[in-house]
């Protein structure tokens, strides 16, 4: 073997010496300045008209535990109803049948189109429309028994949400490469079998991090449910500044919940997004 | 006397202004290895989704196991065949993507067990002992928890090998399956595919590896413009071909 020819003069050997930090005045002067801005409010609002010991007197108020537990359940249930209808509705939309399709567009049209407070209203206005409503000869009953504030939040929020969701369904569906339904169809699967078995499953990787937006603002969304007297947190948290007038102090604290329970989701989402990452990470296993 | 397996009449199909298919006729018997080879867009890929019915054909008609495909006939008009009865159909062929399309969020193992699981509805225990026997034929037994992406692109192409076999076809149909692969990664897959073809499996092999089609071919077929030109033994045409246009492709190619 020859030897390596001989390398040229001029170019010292740079081992061993370390790439010294750099200073980063800036980050410095402006974090300092943002502590200091977060003082001046701080100062402000404890100096402010605010009497703190309400806050956290009515903070663990019964009242307002029953109406977060209020809001939760019905954030839940009314997200649980649009993905199922959102699910159904994005296989509608992206099916073959022209009737199936026009039918998904308008109603994701129908509801993406009207304020969901108004649709609220409608729900449970619904008597004023149907004084009585069920199954001619099997059942029936006054609409007002029917329509409770429960039932009429969880269908206006719960539908209101499936139009939106339909739309990050049929997103999710639609990023799934048309290789994969080809394969499923190779090996003798039908459409709804491929779609269950193939295509959603990737989809969800997708529609996770929109899904998870979709219900922090569904959790916030419950609290239009207070204008049909649904008793979620804001809306008991207004019963109580009517008796006592301390309007901050109940609207901090019902703040404050919204902000726990957006909190706890966060982390939860994540395990979630895990859950249906299978297979998309090279070495984990 | 034998009957072809698959029977192709006059099939003809369109991609809007575009003929894909022109009107080809072809036999394939039982047990017989055919190679397809041709330029881009010259129908023979068409020709295979055809075959499965991935692709609906505009005219014509193609018989499997002397059942016709995808239509049925009755007092001189067709019907078509529901989804299920395509599905059903759709069993007697295995196809393999140029691009393996295997399901990333299942094993290898999963991969090969999901069809007879879930569409034949067999049971399981049997079924896992099928889907190993597969992954040791393919060699990657030691696979059988990798996820595809865990795999090398030969390693997945014989992962899904495994899964249409799976499905015990009569008919394996290859859609340039080696035409995503690196160069090195080439000869594991024609491999396998040679290891099939021995063990008397029907083959259709639309492919750009002509070294595999003079070795392995009992007969090539040369397309163009959605047309069968020449077709016969492998060592004819592509050592002697008959047609100016198929000697044009092949010095092209090689």
């Amino acid at each position: 073997m020859k030897p390596a020819p001989a390398l040229a003069e001029g170019f010292p050997d740079l081992s061993g010496m370390r790439i010294a930090r750099e200073p980063h005045w800036f980050r410095w002067f402006s974090a300092a300045l943002i502590v200091l801005v977060l003082a001046a409010i701080a100062r402000a609002f404890a100096n402010g008209q605010i009497e703190w010991s309400y806050v956290s007197r009515f903070i663990t108020a019964k009242v307002i535990l029953e109406g977060i537990v209020n809001t939760m359940v019905m954030a839940v249930l009314a997200m649980a109803l649009g993905i199922v209808l959102g699910i159904i509705v994005a296989i509608m939309r992206l099916s073959p049948n022209p009737v199936l399709k026009t039918v998904a567009a308008g109603y994701t049209w129908l509801f993406r189109g009207t304020p969901l407070i108004l649709q609220l209203l409608l729900w449970f206005n619904l008597a004023l429309v149907f004084p009585t409503i069920g199954i001619p000869g099997l059942w029936s009953a006054r609409a007002v028994d029917v329509m409770t504030p429960f039932l009429a939040a969880l269908l206006g929020l719960g539908i209101n949400q499936g139009a939106y969701t339909s739309e990050v369904m049929r997103a999710g569906m639609l990023s799934v490469d048309i290789g994969q339904y080809e394969a499923a169809q190779a090996i003798g699967m039908g459409r709804l079998r491929a779609l269950r078995r193939i295509i959603l499953p990737q989809a969800m990787r997708v529609v996770i991090p929109p899904l998870g937006n979709e219900f922090i603002g569904m959790v916030k969304a419950t609290s239009l449910a207070s204008v049909i007297q649904y008793p979620e947190v804001l809306h008991n948290a207004e019963n109580i500044y009517y008796a006592n007038s301390r309007v901050i102090e109940l609207l901090i604290v019902a703040g404050l919940w919204y902000l726990l329970v957006v909190s706890i989701l966060t982390p939860l989402q994540m395990l979630l997004e895990r859950r249906f990452a299978r297979g998309t990470m090279r070495l984990a296993r | 006397m034998t009957k072809p397996l698959v029977a192709i009449r006059s099939v003809a199909k369109s991609f809007g202004e575009f003929q894909a298919l022109k009107s080809v006729s072809l036999d394939v018997w039982p047990g017989e290895v055919m190679c397809l080879i041709g330029a881009s867009g010259s129908g023979k890929t068409t020709l295979l989704r055809c075959i499965n019915q991935l692709t609906a054909i505009d005219a014509g008609g193609i018989w499997l196991d002397g059942e016709l495909l995808g239509v049925r006939e009755q007092g001189g008009r067709l019907y078509r065949l529901s989804e299920r009865e395509i599905g059903r159909q759709r069993l007697k062929t295995g196809m393999v993507f140029q691009r393996f399309n295997l399901f990333p969020h299942k094993t290898a193992l999963e991969n090969i067990t999901e069809g007879p699981l879930q569409v034949q509805g067999r049971k399981a225990d049997e079924v896992r002992t099928e889907a190993l026997e597969l992954l040791r034929r393919v060699g990657l037994v030691a696979k059988a928890d990798s996820y595809p992406a865990q795999l090398s692109g030969g390693q997945q192409q014989r992962v899904a090998i495994a899964r249409a076999l799976a499905m015990k076809p009569m008919l394996m149909l290859f859609d340039e399956p080696t035409s995503a692969l690196d160069p090195e990664l080439v000869g594991e897959v024609l491999a396998v595919m040679k290891e099939l073809a021995k063990s008397g499996m029907t083959m259709m092999v639309v492919t750009h590896e002509l070294g595999f089609a003079r070795e392995v071919a009992d007969r090539v077929v040369y397309m163009d413009q959605g047309a069968i030109v020449e077709q016969g033994r492998a060592s004819d045409v592509l050592g002697t071909p008959r047609e100016e246009r198929t000697r044009a492709f092949l010095s092209a190619v090689i």
